[in-house]
């Protein structure tokens, strides 16, 4: 404005340059953000450090400046981009609606590209993880059962006795204990490829997505989503072999194997045949509802993927749309106490709240106690506890304190990667009696048997 | 240079590389944006004295800074400055329940102090729309008004005392716990609403109210902007002071309502968002008389918060109404010329005026109550044309705002965005003597120079 000439500020890309990455990204999108500030207090990493370049402010300004050609686009900045949780806390802050995801998912994919962050060891597990781990289910499985081998035969305590776990190097060791524990079945053995609800004709037909993680380490909530389902009328798809939503990879800066993954969803389930598409893991879904812009340069597939967008929705949402059916109380089991801790891409991500709490308390017996900081991130953040573990442990322990405030035996949470951080934390920070951990689907499901004296 | 700040504050408390320096250019005000060349965060008074003193003695101009979320570029830095920034300064000293007085250090931030009083029954009245995030020490330098201002004043009036930093590195108290006190001049009220240009404020001392016992939101629907305008007058003329009387127009309205999702009305031309606080007794007489007041100057509907959470979420997206309003065009330009409450039709009827006659696209909104209006440019920074043109409306907005009496700023300071517009407003003598004042202050010129006064065109 009238700031004198010194101050006078009239930015922009230059149109001849060829531009990748974020200046090739619609500058409205940077420009959006009018830094009033407003996200600061609702940043964790900002919360721990006090300083602007940890904020979502701070970054913006940073992106904004290499899409300017003012910054190189350096390590500092990398680290930076790798430091953030991408919990989108600032994105149910921001009055203005900047669209922090495609900025911060578009600086970590140049980030990556320009290989600022590249150290042999990191590049080989990437490539293990993201590339081949995370795109073939088959091998996840295989994976998964051998886990689970490990762990049921006692091999795992045996390790861990005999000292023997001392042997492995240092951020592996540290990490050990976290590992989280298998299922014994996957989802496809749980679960028939299409179900049918048992009394009345099908009201909807809605496709199941089990998640890679969730699949291994918690397929009883696949079940429980299934069941619930059926329970409201709806015919379940459930297809044994899903591909990765691909959601680990965007928010890792690996675009093209997102975009193959993305694909590979719309071949084997065309959402033209379903009224819905479900998912119950708060970071899938977030990933999954944002395949229309992801493809929307894809000719082939933009219209699929718009559709598939348009039909994706949370298991609570979904519910809550379609009246689901309050469970009638059975029994004179005692009152339970929970509380909901939000997976940031269910609340930050899907802006999800209110339906998963009107679930709980429809719930007969179920006592719902707020927690403080309930929409703050737990520390998970996807593969953050490798990333960055100071932070997220220092997170983790925040959570864990405001959760056991509350006094709730029941810690309810919709997504594998909170699951995991919380329960791991109560383990860590153990003490008195140690609150369970489930998705509210389960307890619904649990309602639900209950009836029938199951 | 950078040695010597280490020394005085610790080594991790000094940022110089380009990645940590480069967020620190700006703050909320819209397209002013300068690199300081370091940044560094005392952890106490004496450091803040120490850092100042250094900066004397090399001639190194000092910015203070807290978080960041001023609007008239009061915080943003000078080539080569150091930006002092006090955001690690975030004690509360003391809460004095017999006395009712707050003591905190400047970088706590506003709702901090809001919640702290609350929780003890008490009332820290001064609500700027950025309190969340924003500093006291910011509030104070600012004179920060807020949407509370009809009933309760603004920050000075809740500022008992101060601790401040002078350009030679001393450190003052001025004021005191006691209600009434005339010893000396009152130098406390000079530094409130300096803008950093006298001295670096460190703590305060703050004066709380009793917590109102009732509390009641109505919120007023209309579909000319004249009636909005009317019921207003009206409202003042019944001798009503409610604590907030703000006005949202429909572009506003639908901003917000995009964001905060609390069922405002989109429909409407305009809204009136009007609290009323005190006795029980009192807040329900006053919301009765306020509605059928409301009614019989032309309002479509009126509604009542059905309780204290809806009526916080009410608030809470009015605060939004700046931000929010960036939805619309990449650069957001938020103006506060301010007039007497009985000038307010004419200066809205201006506005709209002015907008036609540029071509541009003007978002009101404000606390109607107080004659404090935010007209809203809403613009790209990178159309030139555009920009020339908004220039010039802003020109005609202060002009006629100072015609009717009115003020070109009514809460947001003057820093950058408004100095070239002070002189016209006080006149030469009195612009004179804010430059006599600052001199004896600051011989050197190196607080936040440039800023509420026009660097001298000779040095």
């Amino acid at each position: 404005m009238s700031g004198g000439e010194s101050t006078a500020h009239a930015p922009g890309p230059k149109p001849e340059e060829i531009r990748t990455g974020l200046a090739a990204l619609d500058y409205s999108i940077l420009q959006q953000c009018m830094h009033c500030g407003l996200c600061l207090p609702t940043c964790p990493t900002f919360n721990e450090t006090g300083r602007e370049r940890n904020s979502p402010r701070g970054r913006i300004a940073l992106m904004r400046a290499v899409a300017d050609g003012e910054l190189e686009m350096t390590r500092a900045f990398a680290e930076e981009m790798s430091y953030c949780l991408g919990c989108l806390a600032c994105t149910s802050a921001c009055p203005a609606g900047v669209d922090y995801a495609t900025l911060l998912e578009t600086a970590r994919a140049e980030a990556e590209e320009k290989r600022l962050l590249a150290a042999p060891g990191r590049q080989i597990v990437r490539w293990l993880t993201l590339r081949w781990l995370f795109t073939r289910p088959r091998a996840l499985h295989a994976v998964g059962r051998t886990l689970w081998a490990y762990q049921a035969s006692g091999l795992q305590r045996l390790f861990r006795r005999t000292g023997l776990v001392r042997l492995l190097p240092k951020r592996i060791r540290e990490l050990e204990p976290s590992t989280p524990a298998m299922s014994r079945h996957f989802s496809s053995s749980l679960i028939a490829p299409v179900e049918k609800p048992r009394s009345g004709t099908a009201r909807f037909r809605v496709l199941v997505l089990t998640g890679c993680v969730q699949d291994l380490m918690a397929s009883e909530i696949n079940r429980a989503t299934v069941d619930v389902l059926l329970e409201n009328g709806c015919e379940v798809h459930t297809p044994a072999l899903q591909p990765c939503c691909g959601s680990l990879h965007v928010h890792n800066g690996d675009h093209a194997t997102a975009k193959t993954l993305a694909r590979r969803h719309l071949d084997a389930t065309p959402p033209a045949e379903f009224d819905a598409i479900i998912s119950n893991a708060g970071g899938c879904g977030s990933h999954l509802r944002r395949f229309d812009r992801l493809l929307a340069d894809d000719p082939a597939y933009a219209p699929r993927a718009a559709e598939w967008s348009k039909k994706l929705r949370d298991v609570h949402e979904w519910l809550v749309e379609i009246g689901f059916r309050v469970p009638v109380p059975a029994g004179d089991r005692p009152r339970r106490t929970v509380t909901y801790h939000e997976s940031c891409h269910l609340c930050h991500g899907q802006k999800i709240s209110r339906q998963p709490r009107e679930i709980l308390r429809a719930i007969p017996g179920v006592e719902l106690i707020e927690a403080a900081e309930a929409t703050w991130c737990c520390g998970s953040a996807g593969i953050y506890t490798i990333t960055q573990p100071r932070t997220a442990s220092w997170l983790q322990k925040r959570k864990i304190g405001h959760l056991r405030e509350t006094g709730a035996e029941i810690v309810a949470t919709a997504n594998p990667g909170c699951h995991l951080q919380i329960e791991n934390g109560f383990r860590l920070h153990a003490e008195g009696r140690q609150p369970k951990v489930v998705h509210p689907v389960v307890l619904l499901a649990e309602a639900y048997r209950r009836e029938r004296g199951g | 240079m950078i040695e010597n700040l280490k020394r005085l504050v610790g080594e991790p408390n000094v940022l110089t590389e380009k990645e940590d320096v480069l967020p620190y250019a700006f703050d909320g005000t819209a397209a002013v944006k300068q690199m300081p060349r370091v940044v560094v965060f005392p952890g106490s008074s004496a450091e803040v004295a120490a850092v100042v003193a250094f900066a004397r003695e090399r001639r190194i101009p000092v910015v203070t800074r807290g978080n960041g979320t001023g609007l008239s570029g009061g915080s943003v830095p000078l080539p080569e400055a150091i930006v002092l920034c006090v955001n690690r300064l975030n004690r509360i000293l003391e809460l004095d329940t017999r006395n009712l007085t707050l003591l905190a250090e400047a970088g706590v931030v506003t709702q901090t102090i809001f919640d702290r009083a609350d929780a003890a029954g008490l009332f820290y009245p001064p609500d700027p729309g950025s309190m969340k995030i924003s500093t006291i020490g910011g509030n104070v330098a600012e004179n920060s008004g807020g949407l509370r201002g009809l009933k309760y004043g603004v920050t000075r009036d809740y500022v008992m005392g101060l601790q401040v930093v002078l350009a030679d590195g001393s450190i003052c108290w001025l004021g005191s716990k006691c209600v009434k006190d005339v010893a000396g001049y009152n130098l406390r009220d000079l530094f409130i609403g300096s803008e950093g240009t006298l001295g670096v404020i460190t703590q305060v001392l703050l004066k709380l109210l009793p917590k109102p016992a009732a509390r009641q939101t109505l919120l007023a629907t209309f579909a000319r902007m004249d009636a909005a305008a009317e019921t207003v007058s009206a409202i003042i003329e019944a001798r009503i002071i409610p604590c907030t009387l703000e006005f949202l127009d429909r572009k506003t309205l639908l901003c917000v309502e995009q964001f905060a999702r609390v069922g405002l009305p989109t429909d409407a031309e305009a809204v009136l968002l009007i609290e009323t606080d005190g006795h029980p007794a009192a807040v329900a007489d006053e919301a009765q008389r306020i509605e059928q007041l409301a009614r019989e100057h032309g309002a479509t509907t009126v509604k009542r918060a059905a309780n204290s959470e809806e009526a916080v979420r009410l608030a809470t997206a009015r605060r939004s109404a700046f931000s929010a309003l960036a939805r619309l065009k990449p650069t957001t330009i938020l103006e506060d010329a301010t007039v007497p409450r009985s000038e307010l039709a004419k200066m809205i009827r201006f506005i709209a005026d002015v907008a036609a006659r540029h071509r541009l696209e003007i978002a009101t909104f404000g606390h109607f109550g107080d004659g404090n209006l935010h007209p809203t440019i809403l613009t790209d920074e990178r159309d030139a044309d555009e920009m020339h043109r908004v220039e010039t409306a802003l020109k005609e907005i202060f002009d006629f705002a100072l015609s009717l009496g009115g003020t070109i700023t009514g809460e947001h300071g003057v820093g950058l965005a408004k100095r070239s517009f002070l002189r016209q407003q006080l006149g030469d003598d009195s612009y004179a003597l804010l430059k006599t004042i600052k001199r004896s202050l600051d011989p050197d010129g190196l607080l936040n120079p440039g800023k509420v006064i026009e660097p001298e065109s000779t040095p």
